[in-house]
């Protein structure tokens, strides 16, 4: 029987909210904080959302009637408590597959983090989590090689990769750019990066930045034997430069360069990536502008949502957190988004803010970065937190070592070997950490100077977005 | 600066060459050796021993000696082929890999034997 036309504005709920809806396989499932405007019910908060984010506008409207409403609507299927907040709740909203294009990122975000955060029916609005359907990770890009294809590429097994961004960040000249880049890498690093702000500004130009550095991992190579890689970074105010630095990269024969997704733009980043497996370069993801989005615990997108749909639009490394640097990061969270980068299927982890059991089918994994104020000390915890499928970074924990780059690279080398052999031989890291370091600074001098510079410094600043957990 | 010391690598020196994972560290000896392969073994990795010439230990393939231990979880016996392809190819670099098949990758790759290169 067809539905008869009322104008009018009628509740979100008695279109949107469906307790007895069981989510199918092939939907898009969210997890949202919402903190609902004084007075509106969850249940009509939710299913606005739903709505909102969905088919639904504010008031009806007669073509409702020329589709099939049921079949193409989002709807708000459950509602829980949040731990520790008496204001929020968790809404989950299950999107019918008919609502996206296959293999874009950029449309499943437009709907689910589009108008609905500015409205009026909700005070504040986080995506926690979102379940992407098999169908749909099949039809995106992914990782342009993955986390086995660059250690094949790099040769580099049994262990972390050891980084280094280069510093100041802005400034130097790119003679004295690539000295710095020469100087970390035949010290023992594996990579050296530029700083996400480094694009092409008067003072050092992108091409010869590139041609400098490219001398200086050639000169690495053919010293101590090892290969090494440079993250070049592509980033450009269009994407006609952003190829032509691209390009450029490639004739040096460099393995490695980099973008920046968010201040990049997903589409642009979609296509170098793609662009990355066509022309066999890695391509490294740093995150400019994450925090914006991710760090206020009842308002925008948490960084794991960031991070899978890095995972989906393409990347060889994402920038993670590092846990125990002078960066934002819980532990628990944090192990959670760097399973949903690596592994093949991540079951629902409340405990490390995982909602939704994820199948990634067969898509290659990102390898996580940990970067940001880590030095010799943390190498312990960073081993034990991070395994070896990770890229660690030291940039003042290389550069600021008192005998130069070179040392400070040799310096964390040492004490990443170390740490990697005692944990193989069944040694506790983080509770044998000193022993083992102090150890193995008895053949490194580097080290030991290093031990010594950065003994006292510690972060232990509270972390601003927690997981949420009950507070009674 | 007079404490300030130099970091010694030099091109023209072909003992500055390092050799991936451990090259960082002092050659290890017996038991820790035994420890690694236990750990190789642990994991339900195939161990499996490569040499080259140092002068081409660069190249992806190194000489492969024999085929992958499959299944292989003696210690001793892992030991003993290190020994016997040691003995083999005397000037040569020897390595031991634990193959993981699940991950389709090298789970472990170590150099339990650098040549010494006279200079």
């Amino acid at each position: 029987m067809a539905k008869t036309y009322q104008a009018g504005v009628k509740e979100y709920r008695e279109t949107y909210w469906d307790p007895a809806y069981t989510p199918k396989e092939s939907d898009v499932l969210a997890a949202f904080k919402v903190v609902p405007q004084a007075g509106v019910p969850r249940e009509e908060a939710a299913a606005a959302v739903a709505a909102e984010s969905s088919t639904g506008t504010w008031t009806t409207v007669w073509t409702d009637l020329l589709t099939d409403l049921d079949y193409y609507k989002g709807r708000a299927y459950a509602i829980e408590d949040v731990p520790g907040d008496d204001e929020a709740f968790f809404a989950f909203v299950a999107y019918p597959m008919g609502l996206f294009e296959e293999g874009s990122i950029v449309n499943v975000f437009t709907s689910l983090v589009g108008n609905v955060f500015g409205f009026k029916a909700v005070r504040s609005l986080r995506l926690e989590d979102v379940r992407f359907p098999l169908w749909f990770v099949t039809t995106c890009p992914g990782p342009p090689h993955g986390i086995r294809v660059e250690r094949d590429k790099m040769d580099k097994y049994g262990r972390p990769l050891l980084g280094c961004t280069i510093k100041p960040k802005l400034g130097l000249s790119a003679k004295n750019y690539g000295r710095a880049v020469y100087e970390c890498l035949r010290g023992g690093l594996d990579f050296t990066k530029d700083d996400e702000n480094v694009n092409s500004q008067p003072f050092m130009r992108w091409r010869d930045r590139f041609a400098f550095c490219q001398e200086a991992i050639e000169k690495a190579e053919r010293e101590t034997g090892e290969r090494k890689g440079h993250y070049l970074n592509v980033t450009a105010p269009d994407v006609e430069a952003m190829y032509e630095r691209a390009e450029f990269a490639k004739e040096l024969g460099t393995p490695i360069i980099m973008s920046d997704y968010l201040t990049l733009g997903w589409a642009a980043h979609q296509s170098l990536s793609k662009w990355c497996r066509k022309n066999g370069l890695l391509l490294h993801v740093h995150r400019a502008m994450h925090a914006v989005i991710d760090r206020n615990p009842r308002h925008g997108i948490n960084f794991r949502v960031l991070a899978k749909l890095l995972r989906l639009l393409g990347g060889d490394h994402l920038h993670s957190g590092t846990v125990v640097g002078k960066l934002e990061g819980d532990r628990e969270a944090t192990l959670g988004w760097i399973d949903q980068m690596r592994d093949r299927y991540v079951k629902e982890d409340r405990s490390r803010g995982i909602f939704f059991d994820q199948d990634w089918g067969q898509m290659p994994g990102v390898m996580p970065v940990a970067s940001g104020g880590i030095h010799v000390w943390h190498m312990p915890a960073l081993v034990s937190i991070f395994g070896d499928d990770a890229v660690l970074q030291f940039g003042g924990g290389t550069l600021g070592h008192p005998w130069g780059n070179a040392a400070g690279a040799a310096a964390n080398r040492v004490a990443l070997e170390a740490c990697v052999k005692a944990r193989n031989e069944g040694r506790a890291l983080e509770k044998e950490g000193k022993e083992i370091l102090t150890a193995a600074a008895q053949h490194s001098p580097e080290l030991k100077i290093a031990m010594e510079t950065w003994k006292e410094i510690k972060f232990e600043f509270d972390t601003v977005d927690k997981l949420d957990v009950a507070h009674r | 600066m007079s404490k300030v010391q130099d970091y010694g690598s030099r091109l023209s020196d072909p003992n500055s060459r390092k050799l991936g994972t451990f090259s960082y560290l002092p050659p290890m000896d017996a038991d820790e050796l035994r420890k690694q392969i236990e750990y190789i073994v642990s994991k339900g990795w195939n161990p499996t021993i490569e040499h080259t010439e140092p002068a081409h230990a660069a190249s992806n393939y190194w000489y492969m000696w024999k085929l992958p231990m499959f299944g292989e979880t003696d210690v001793d016996r892992i030991l003993a082929e290190i020994e016997q392809c040691k003995k083999a190819n005397p000037g040569n670099h020897v390595r031991l890999i634990g193959y993981d098949n699940y991950l389709q990758s090298q789970g472990a790759n170590m150099v339990v034997h650098r040549a010494t290169i006279e200079v």
